[in-house]
């Protein structure tokens, strides 16, 4: 009843029963030594880019970038014109490609759908009580429903971390299944929070629990708790997703999310990703940026590479 | 998608070498008597980057009659905190020139930029800084309260790591107020030669740093040289076994750090992930040219599967070429005659047995190279289990029980360094205290800092260098300064 397929094959279908199976199954993954994976991300971040390489590695992430906005204030108008933006991200230059998506609170979704009408442009809507998720099952179902009917193709929810810390993680395993269950074939992104869970095991046992359950990619942050995406944090992320596709077959999705500002940092996501993930999850079906200000900053450098020359902030539109 | 990194080089155009170097004697680069030259070739594309000067008999005795007239006249008789005051000033010249210095290291030795500019340079800094420190506090390092130098120190290093070994010699012979005499190896000389030109920048008085380039010859007559009160060799077990028959008898003192062939223990509970990057860390730094270098994997049986999986996939990402490459993780084999050595003992391990891989990785076609090599099925009796490689090629063992993990470990002449990796505290204590060798690393290898001493068991050598305890090798404490 509770097992998938491919859980099944991988002789996994046991360990999500019931909390005490899926604790032994999650505190029975090796653990990561803090130091050493911190640095790793580090020595991975003097990776020299250059010249065709570094040319790829700023135009994949435009196409990569989720580009968010959820605030308090976040009105129609403000949604639409981030949707002008995401179709067309320099609109000098029609060789620069759309955005992955365009992530909303979920009452924004219907007006992003209108505005990336025929775009290609995918509409993610964050739900399930975002950024907190203290609300109950039913709502956070409801408040998803919400979601995909007014359009959403992709929803980005929270897990309940007060449940993590307790160790209910059958209580976390259900509600991402119904979540998963209520999205159907749109894609699930589940969000750990790890500037709350605080260490690198409590991350990699949150993405096997996200996994196991459904999740088709897994993300750092919501946006609102710092620290936000961090490189170890998704070093130990992709390394996840890695072990994970060897033992089922299943292929998930990484997003890191907050604090990624710089063409620098997205670079530095990308080696991260293409030495520890492998190639395969340089696409953006497999790996996304949550971000707003990065946009503007890859779309800066890009210029330069191409004119070898800065133009200053005011030549790029804000959205 | 691929992503493959368009080459990075970085620039050299700020390194300016001499046609041709003398030794330096007296603070100032002299011809030697016989005007003998060698030539010093860039292992990566086999360019001769300079000549260097052969020093003979006469030039040694020379340079050691000079550095016993600054011990005597000027070095001996400086207080602490003058000493000091030059070590600093070293140290912060070697931080302003760091980018220079690693680029000529990775010319001259073959070491990958990333390795020379993050970790050799910085730590030879730190060298120079730590035992500046330590200059005018010498009667407060548990030594007695007048430890007193003493005298000429001969040191030969090796060529591993050029300017870091220099570092680990003349930094604590100096702040103990020894002058020294030192020859570096003969296919790394010119590291040690710009260091000979900071010595000029920092105005240290001349001759307490005396350099003779040579080969095995020179070594032979400075640590041999009656003039000479302290030997300090790095380098391989053989000739340090000769070095200690040719001082026997003698009131010099020695301190050698030799070979190893160190045991890198993981366990089944280990951070799996990090202590693959652990293996690689170990075994693939500095292309295996490490004397304290984990080229015995030791894993728990069952976890054996993973740790090797994760090893060879960690391998196929390792990127081999150009040391100047700033994306290069291993460069050149250091010598024609290393590469031969390497060779021969991998061939060795396939006859004897062993399985041996690699990952598919295009080798440059001029210069040294060999692809970094793992051979599974290893036992005890196997020579490349035995017998130091230095080179990258690992030999994999495994275990089942914490005892027989410290049967293996031990099983071994060497006792230089040793690795450890598990989640359980009690269990790295437990090993720590077992484990014959003079560094233990608990979820990490080859980190080194300069206040932990380091050094050896048995065919390993003896004395220690680095933290308080490498002040000894160069002071005479309690009874032997007359307290």
């Amino acid at each position: 009843m509770t097992s998938t397929p491919c859980l099944a094959r991988a002789g996994l279908g046991e360990v999500t029963a019931s909390d005490s199976s899926l604790r032994r199954f999650l505190h029975g993954l090796p653990g990561v030594d803090e130091v050493a994976a911190e640095a790793r991300a580090a020595m991975l971040a003097t990776r020299s880019i250059k010249a065709d390489a570094k040319q790829f590695a700023l135009e994949l992430p435009i196409r990569m970038i989720d580009l968010t906005t959820l605030e308090g204030r976040d009105t129609t108008g403000k949604v639409a014109t981030l949707c002008a933006k995401a179709r067309q991200p320099e609109p000098s230059d029609p060789d620069v490609p759309p955005v992955a998506a365009v992530c909303v609170y979920p009452d924004l979704v219907s007006e992003a759908r209108r505005c990336l009408e025929g775009s290609g442009v995918k509409v993610a809507s964050v739900a399930t009580g975002f950024p907190s998720g203290r609300t109950s099952l039913a709502v956070k179902v409801h408040d998803t429903m919400d979601a995909i009917d007014a359009g959403a193709d992709e929803v980005d929810m929270v897990i309940d971390r007060a449940a993590f810390f307790v160790g209910r993680y059958r209580q976390i395993f259900d509600e991402i299944r119904a979540v998963k269950q209520a999205c159907g074939q749109l894609h699930l992104k589940v969000i750990l929070e790890t500037g709350e869970l605080a260490t690198y095991d409590n991350v990699r046992r949150a993405s096997w629990l996200a996994m196991l359950a459904g999740a088709d990619f897994i993300k750092t942050s919501t946006g609102k708790v710092s620290p936000a995406a961090t490189l170890p944090v998704t070093l130990v992320m992709l390394e996840a997703v890695r072990d994970f596709r060897d033992a089922t077959g299943r292929q998930v999705g990484v997003k890191p999310a907050g604090g990624i500002r710089t063409a620098k940092d997205a670079i530095r996501y990308l080696v991260l990703v293409n030495e520890t993930a492998g190639p395969d999850w340089l696409d953006p079906a497999w790996f996304r940026f949550g971000a707003s200000s990065l946009l503007n900053d890859l779309l800066m450098q890009r210029q330069r590479m191409h004119t070898g020359r800065y133009a200053g902030p005011d030549y790029f539109t804000v959205d | 998608m691929r992503f493959d990194y368009a080459p990075a080089p970085q620039p050299t155009d700020f390194v300016d070498l001499d046609a041709s170097y003398g030794l330096f004697v007296g603070g100032e680069f002299v011809d030697p008597v016989d005007g003998r030259r060698f030539k010093s070739v860039s292992p990566s594309s086999e360019q001769v980057l300079a000549e260097v000067a052969e020093a003979g008999a006469e030039d040694v005795d020379r340079a050691v009659a000079t550095a016993r007239q600054a011990y005597d006249a000027v070095w001996s008789k400086l207080p602490g905190l003058e000493r000091g005051k030059y070590l600093f000033r070293i140290a912060r010249i070697i931080a302003e020139r760091a980018r220079e210095l690693a680029v000529l290291e990775s010319l001259d030795n073959g070491k990958p930029i990333r390795e020379s500019r993050d970790v050799d340079i910085p730590l030879v800094a730190a060298h120079f800084f730590y035992y500046a420190g330590w200059a005018d506090k010498l009667p407060h390092a548990g030594l007695g309260t007048h430890p007193r130098s003493l005298g000429v120190a001969g040191q030969v290093i090796p060529w591993n790591f050029p300017l870091l070994m220099l570092a680990w010699k003349v930094a604590p012979a100096l702040a103990c107020g020894n002058t020294v005499v030192l020859k570096p190896a003969e296919t790394t000389s010119l590291t040690a030669l710009r260091f000979a030109e900071i010595c000029q920048q920092a105005e240290l008085p001349p001759g307490v740093v005396n350099i003779v380039t040579g080969a095995g010859e020179t070594g032979r007559t400075l640590v041999t040289h009656p003039g000479v009160n302290k030997v300090a060799f790095t380098g391989s077990t053989e000739v340090g076994r000769s070095i200690a028959q040719s001082v026997a008898g003698t009131d010099k003192k020695v301190t050698l750090e030799l070979g190893g062939k160190a045991a890198n223990v993981i366990f089944d509970d280990a951070p799996i992930d990090q202590a693959v990057e652990g293996i690689v860390n170990g075994i693939f730094f500095n292309q295996g040219h490490v004397c304290c270098a984990g080229s015995r994997l030791l894993v728990q049986e069952s976890v054996y599967e993973d740790v090797l999986a994760g090893l060879k996939r960690r391998m196929g990402t390792l990127r081999v070429g150009d040391p100047l490459d700033k994306n290069t993780d291993i460069g050149a084999i250091n010598s024609p005659q290393q590469l031969e050595k390497i060779r021969l003992m991998s061939e060795v391990g396939e006859a004897e047995g062993a399985r041996r891989w690699s990952p598919a990785c295009p080798l440059p076609e001029r210069g040294y190279w060999f692809p970094p090599t793992v051979f599974t099925g290893v036992s005890q009796a196997h020579r490349i289990a035995r017998e130091e490689i230095f080179g990258p090629v690992l030999s994999v063992l495994t275990f089942r029980t914490p005892d027989e993990a410290i049967e293996k470990a031990n099983n071994t002449p060497y006792g230089l360094s040793a690795g450890v990796w598990t989640e359980k505290g009690s269990r790295i204590f437990w090993m720590a205290q077992r484990l014959r060798a003079g560094v233990v690393w608990a979820n990490t290898f080859n980190r080194l800092d300069p206040a932990s001493p380091f050094g050896g068991y048995r065919e390993s050598g003896y004395g220690r260098e680095g933290g308080r305890h490498g002040l000894t090798a160069y002071l005479r404490t309690g009874q032997e300064a007359g307290q």
